[in-house]
């Protein structure tokens, strides 16, 4: 497992934490490398079968950042996400899914060190949980029920 | 019993409805729904206290739609999905007839959201399965996830769960969509996880728990369980609850600025 890199998903609002993530960078802070960062209009647009996807396509971690409650580009977008995660997460641990592995956070545009403290942990904490090998593992069973008996 | 085939006939020999939807005997002991348009039809039916499947799902259907207005032999469960479906702008006042058995055997007669909504008021009982929820929150991760994935194995996904659910009636599915393609069409894990989390989802504080899809469902699968635990959770977070009265705010669509956020770090 030391060589294990973990891969992180991060699906992000335009207005705020894409420009908190700017201004990391922007900044010179340095952090880590195994985040693969979205952008999304606005944390109202993160579809929770986006984070799904994000699973199935090998992530072992996925962070969700959007703006501060209150600060959101379109009013209430971060509200209305709130809500849809509060019942995706709640869905997922009843499905035995992992959660740990999802980081739910606010970035706003100015906590560039904020950003790269998230990432960090989030990549930290994956570490120490490992790749997610029940999900991945998941992902191919069952294809051969699709394909029918060979001798037929 | 009786009261209830006379009205239905008289019903349908005055016009005033043009189908009487209940339930008949099928074959192997089973019920299935009868779909009644001429008086003679109506001998068949029966009265059922539980059935297995909720007869607001064809109101919704353009088949039955074309038969003209429909007279729906109804037990709690239907004009509670009745309710939900006029909250969602689904069901307008007086598109079909209800009828309905009060206390003292004497047939109600109800059309209108408000009327429906006052009857369940007096004569709804709550169907809950919290219990079976509890059991499966109380296994670990690991031993959940053991659960739904045996449990999902056996899905075919032949969509019995969203032909028979009232609350399905989008013309176009998620799962139908191949540009994207959300859901995997194949029977496979991956799949078969994908449109479970999706169709609860789309349920979450709209399923009115009638366990219609746990019965139409061929692999046996305790889909109500999951719909169960998020009507609890909406209900616990949120307050509201699916098919409690004529106006009501889908709990995914609205927000509350003091929503919890102990989970958002």
């Amino acid at each position: 497992m030391a060589d294990f890199e973990p891969k992180v998903i991060a699906f992000v609002c335009n207005w705020c934490t894409y420009a908190g993530a700017d201004l990391t960078g922007t900044s010179r802070m340095k952090y880590a490398h195994n985040v693969r960062v979205i952008r999304t209009p606005c944390t109202g647009r993160i579809d929770y079968m986006l984070i799904l996807k994000a699973f199935a396509s090998g992530a072992d971690g996925v962070i969700v950042s959007g703006c501060h409650p209150g600060d959101c580009h379109y009013t209430s977008g971060n509200y209305h996400a709130r809500r849809r995660w509060m019942v995706f997460r709640g869905l997922l641990d009843f499905l035995g899914i992992d959660v740990e592995r999802i980081r739910f956070t606010w970035v706003s545009a100015a906590e560039g060190a904020k950003w790269a403290q998230v990432v960090n942990s989030t990549v930290d904490d994956i570490r120490r949980l490992g790749p997610y090998t029940a999900y991945q593992q998941m992902i191919g069973k069952g294809v051969e029920r699709t394909l029918g008996d060979p001798a037929d | 019993m009786e009261a209830l085939r006379q009205r239905a006939r008289e019903l349908l020999e005055a016009g005033s409805v043009q189908v009487i939807i209940g339930y008949a005997n099928g074959s192997n002991g089973r019920r299935r729904p009868l779909f009644a348009r001429r008086p003679e039809q109506l001998d068949q039916l029966i009265l059922e206290d539980n059935p297995p499947l909720n007869l607001a799902v064809y109101l919704r259907k353009p088949e039955i739609k074309r038969l003209g207005k429909a007279g729906v032999v109804a037990t709690p469960s239907i004009l509670k999905s009745i309710l939900q479906l006029a909250a969602e702008n689904q069901y307008r006042d007086s598109e079909a007839l209800f009828l309905a058995l009060d206390p003292t055997g004497a047939v109600v007669e109800l059309s209108t959201a408000d009327a429906i909504a006052k009857y369940l008021g007096s004569n709804g009982q709550a169907v809950t399965e919290s219990e079976s929820c509890a059991e499966i929150a109380s296994l670990d991760r690991d031993g959940r996830f053991a659960f739904w994935q045996q449990e999902f194995e056996r899905c075919i996904r032949c969509y019995a769960c969203r032909a028979s659910c009232p609350m399905c009636y989008c013309e176009q599915c998620i799962a139908d969509s191949n540009q994207p393609q959300w859901v995997p069409v194949a029977p496979h894990s991956l799949g078969n996880l994908e449109w479970h989390v999706s169709r609860a989802m789309h349920l979450a504080g709209r399923c009115v728990g009638c366990g219609a899809c746990t019965e139409a469902c061929p692999a046996g699968i305790p889909l109500r369980l999951m719909n169960q635990f998020l009507a609890d959770l909406v209900a616990k977070e949120f307050s509201q609850k699916a098919g409690a009265g004529v106006k009501l705010d889908y709990p995914l669509s609205v927000f509350n600025v003091k929503d919890r956020e102990d989970f958002i770090k």
